[in-house]
């Protein structure tokens, strides 16, 4: 009996100190977390950033600014870039976490659902406040919970030298009958030329979303027009056929077998294109910081995406937003005033917009905003000028990112040849109401 | 004796232990807790029942996933074990070179599953469009071969030492009775080796099974389910289900998953353990 | 009749050597590859040598080197493996022996545990492990040991029961009349016996926490640290596209270490693997 009282008592012990110990290192932990800190932390009153940012092509230039910004005021920026195609899984991740991202990103009100919970309410903040249009802000009611920062263009990038080496202009090109000419003739003559029509329309991971995502957005776009909707639980698919068109003109006139698109990645199709071996790029104006290391401003073109839909002599470039800021409300008051100065500083310094505009290449829709030096970008302001209606970025109400990764992998199947058209029309239209119903359900 | 050591459990018993509640016992009651709620992060959870569970079962990715691994873990573990128990009787006859060809065949052990991965995913994709057909992405029966080729590339050298230690601990004795009585090769191997061999087949047939059933590493990297989940394994779904989907429900039907699946794992281990123990012979 | 196996045995060998230099292919092919310039790695153009137009020198090594933290993330992972396998060697060993001579039910019921912790697959803990490893702060390469002590632990307290179980308890009872307390019972006599298992499960621990992504990734701070798996799952797709050459080149400077590590102890690693299998 003694010895079963000893046993019972010893056990209790055992989880006594195991929940001691527990509650030790919690208390511990923080503390020496602060510890190794403190020295950068001190000189700033409190608080620091906490930056996980969504686009890789720009990481480095976040690095740059951040570590600027530091050493300027003191206060911690730390940038966390998500590898592509993995931002949501990322954030998932890490805002589970004690030290969670201060700062993140959706792409527009389908992502916003899910993280409403945690955004910081903007408006009133001097944020909110420099917007130069209250259509970049993401509402929920009232509340402001995201700022758009960037404003981009897509299209077929072109190069007109290699097009003029063809015998071909540019201004032949206004609508998808004479892109289609212009491609096919290229290709027939292929092995005389040196050069491709396309580059790699590649599936693998890193370009993909050229295609199941910003392609894929035409035909939306259109059937959203016809209906005079912005949104739809069911997708009917009315431009399917177009968009087949368009996708038959990538993979068949391209630098490579249809078949290997899966393992093509967006650097290979970036280094075709660097390296002269086709003359078009379906890709948009974050690319011209990596293309004009090689090509110069008069070899590139932006022309529109043509599927042949609509009056496309007047039709623009694809232009909008699906990078919003939104601010982690259960970050701790002093990071989210931290979070909210390093952006205010962004939009409104001297050195925070030459960074967005001219290093980043962007479009930035904040009073203070520098002219970006971007071709692309000026293209999309010559386009609009000239009366053309730019395509709005609808693959924002895109349903989730397995609708995106259905239609991704029907169009490399179909483009293999092992899989058919039916099936991106089976993953376009069924796989929508699906993955509506299962989000919003 | 066992008394004075009783007493010092805090020291031998404690540091191991304590580590085991926070490393495993609470994550572990949290985790089939959270798989009966909706939540995103631990501390914000409501209870729902069932409901996640239902949803785990009605999801037809998750029972695909499950088939295909169920065949490639058959499969694997077949190959696997029968390939190394092959080589391990070849390299036990004295040949030359044994040393060498035992140090070559182990050394892709080594190698972590996501390098594997890569490595294979270049060169299977390089080998597939030499022949003209589809690549790894496309076409889920060359991914399922392929993952197997990598596992068995991968997981043999492991086995094969393990059956050469069991061969080899194989007293001769017996080997010199077989002789005497006139056996031939083939009646050795049935009567003699193979019986003898159990604890080793044993150990490497539940370590290849559960190894298998609970790749994650070179699924992600090889193949990472494509096309359309086709290649999808049981880990990769429930983490894909858990992470890459966004929306707060699938939290909780991921850690559904999860619960499923450990059970799954447990009972597979607990059959085929008694299994191939009770064929297992008392020397 | 021996002339009959001895050219049997040839053959054997000769199969055998086909089938070697089979095995080792894809490991050289990637070294090969590491030395070509990056257009020309692709799907259709992996096997084919270095030649004087693709021949990249050691440009992809110098690129994996200095432009993502490789050298950090070999660090990382090099401190993290050092100290769990340590930790775990000399903690579980002494728990092992602790559960075996204690036989009561606790002890009984601690090992149960261990050896169900075995077979239980990550992803049942993954999300909850990495949320307590966050509030506990052990998200470091520093401290991540102890959660690999509780996560590993399962393992080697099996392995190391099952040796302990063979020592005959007459040499330690031998030690305590001595006048050894357990602690130097322990060290002085029951570890310099255990030293194979040690070795065995050292290197069964070591061959999976250097290879370990998953947990890894999850647990550690993002922000800060990164492992040579998250590296290399890292070089694909992140920053928008995927750098065959440096990941090659990263492929290769991490097996490399193991190669050598390996070769200068293959005999200990075989041995130690078919011990710690028989003892099992």
């Amino acid at each position: 009996m003694k010895k079963i009282i000893a046993l019972v008592l010893c056990l209790v012990m055992v989880f006594a100190l195991c929940a001691c110990g527990e509650s030790n290192t919690t208390t511990t932990a923080p503390a020496a977390g602060s510890a190794t800190e403190a020295p950068a932390d001190e000189p700033a009153a409190a608080g620091s950033v906490y930056y996980l940012n969504f686009k890789p092509e720009q990481d480095q230039q976040w690095q740059d600014l951040a570590k600027s910004y530091t050493e300027q005021t003191g206060v911690p920026v730390t940038v966390v870039t998500a590898a592509s195609g993995t931002y949501e899984e990322t954030l998932a991740a890490e805002m589970a976490k004690s030290e969670a991202p201060t700062l993140f990103q959706v792409n527009g009100p389908v992502g916003l659902a899910n993280w409403k919970d945690y955004c910081y309410d903007l408006s009133g903040t001097p944020l909110y406040g420099e917007l130069t249009n209250d259509s970049f802000a993401l509402k929920d009611g009232d509340q402001v919970l995201g700022i758009a920062y960037v404003i981009e263009s897509y299209g077929i990038i072109a190069n007109k030298t290699l097009l003029e080496k063809a015998g071909h202009s540019i201004d032949e090109i206004n609508s998808f009958e004479t892109l289609k000419a212009v491609v096919e003739d290229i290709t027939a003559r292929k092995d005389e030329l040196g050069f491709s029509a396309f580059t790699s329309a590649g599936m693998d991971g890193s370009s993909d979303w050229r295609f199941k995502t910003h392609l894929a957005n035409l035909p939306i776009y259109f059937e959203y027009k016809e209906d005079g909707i912005s949104s739809t639980p069911a997708i009917k698919g009315t431009y399917l056929d177009n968009y087949k068109a368009i996708w038959d003109l990538y993979i068949n006139n391209a630098t490579c077998d249809p078949k290997e698109l899966s393992g093509k990645t967006g650097s290979d199709a970036e280094n075709e294109m660097l390296n002269g071996e086709a003359v078009f790029f379906q890709n948009g104006s974050w690319e011209y910081g990596a293309l004009s290391a090689k090509l110069s401003d008069d070899d590139m073109v932006m022309i529109p995406i043509y599927i042949g839909v609509g009056d496309e002599p007047n039709q623009g470039l694809c232009t909008g937003t699906e990078n919003f800021w939104c601010v982690n409300k259960d970050a701790g008051e002093e990071n989210v005033q931290a979070t909210l100065d390093f952006l205010y500083w962004c939009v409104t310094s001297e050195e925070g917009t030459n960074a967005l505009a001219n290093d980043m290449g962007f479009v930035i829709p904040f009073k203070n905003a520098v002219e970006s030096s971007n071709l692309f970008v000026k293209q999309d302001a010559a386009y609009t000028a000239e009366g053309k209606t730019p395509v709005s970025w609808n693959f924002t109400t895109m349903p989730s990112e397995e609708w995106k990764n259905g239609v991704g992998s029907a169009l490399t199947a179909y483009a293999a040849g092992t899989g058919d058209w039916d099936a991106v029309v089976t993953a376009f239209v069924d796989g929508w109401a699906t993955e509506y119903q299962l989000v919003n359900g | 004796m066992q008394k004075n050591i009783k007493r010092l459990w805090p020291l031998f018993l404690l540091p191991t232990f304590a580590a085991f509640v926070i490393g495993f016992i609470i994550p572990f009651i949290q985790g089939v807790y959270l798989s009966f709620c909706k939540f995103q992060t631990v501390n914000k959870a409501t209870f729902v029942g069932l409901s996640n569970y239902v949803k785990a079962f009605a999801d037809t990715q998750f029972s695909h996933a499950f088939w295909f691994t169920v065949r490639f873990t058959v499969v694997s573990t077949l190959l696997i074990n029968i390939l190394a128990l092959i080589i391990a009787l070849f390299l036990t006859r004295g040949i030359k070179g044994t040393n060498l060809f035992r140090t070559v065949f182990f050394m892709p052990n080594l190698i972590g599953g996501i390098v594997l991965g890569y490595i294979w995913q270049i060169l299977l994709n390089c080998v597939l469009s030499l022949l003209g057909k589809p690549l790894l992405a496309l076409d889920s029966t060359y991914g399922y071969w392929g993952l197997i080729i990598l596992m068995c590339w991968q997981q043999i050298g492991y086995m094969m030492i393990i059956y050469i230690a069991g061969l080899q601990s194989i007293p001769n004795d017996y080997m010199e009775a077989a002789k005497i009585d006139g056996a031939t090769t083939w009646q050795t191997l049935w009567h003699v080796k193979l019986p003898n061999l159990m604890p080793s087949i044993t150990i490497c047939s539940f370590l290849s099974l559960t190894n298998s059933f609970k790749l994650f590493d070179q699924n992600l990297a090889l193949t990472a389910g494509e096309p359309a989940h086709m290649s999808e394994m049981l880990a990769l779904n429930i983490y894909n289900t858990f992470y890459v989907r966004s929306g707060i429900q699938w939290k909780g039907i991921g850690q559904a998953k999860a619960v499923i699946f450990c059970i799954i794992v447990v009972l597979i281990s607990l059959i085929q353990l008694k299994a191939t123990r009770s064929k297992e012979v008392q020397q | 009749m021996a002339k009959k196996t001895r050219t049997g045995n040839a053959v054997i060998t000769g199969i055998f050597v086909v089938f070697c230099l089979a095995w080792v292919y894809p490991v050289v092919m990637v070294v090969l590859n590491s030395f070509k310039v990056e257009s020309a790695i692709s799907t259709n153009t992996a096997f084919e040598l270095p030649t004087a137009g693709t021949f990249a020198g050691l440009s992809n090594f110098a690129d994996a080197l200095s432009s993502k933290g490789f050298l950090s993330a070999f660090w990382y992972s090099l401190v993290i493996t050092v100290t769990s396998v340590v930790l775990i060697l000399i903690c579980c060993s002494m728990c092992a022996w602790f559960i075996t001579r204690v036989n009561n039910w606790v002890s009984k019921l601690c090992y149960f545990l261990f050896v169900f912790s075995m077979v239980v697959p990550f992803q049942m803990l993954m999300f909850t492990l990495s949320s307590i490893s966050d509030r506990l702060g052990l998200n470091t390469p520093y401290n991540i040991c102890l959660i690999y002590l509780g996560f590993g632990a399962g393992l080697a307290v099996f392995m190391f029961c099952g040796f302990v179980k063979s020592i005959p308890i007459e040499i330690e009872e031998a030690a305590m009349i001595d006048g050894c307390g357990p602690v130097r019972t322990f060290f002085l006599v029951v570890l310099p016996m255990l030293k194979p298992t040690v070795v065995s499960v050292g290197i069964l621990e070591t061959m999976w926490l250097w290879n370990d992504y998953l947990l890894p990734y999850l647990v550690l701070d993002r922000k800060k640290y990164t492992t040579i798996p998250i590296l290399i799952q890292y070089f694909r797709g992140s920053y928008g596209k995927v750098e065959m050459g440096p990941m090659m080149a990263c492929i290769v400077l991490t097996i490399i270490p193991i190669i050598i590590v390996y070769i200068a102890g293959q005999k200990h690693i075989i041995k130690g693997v078919s011990a710690g299998a028989v003892k099992g």
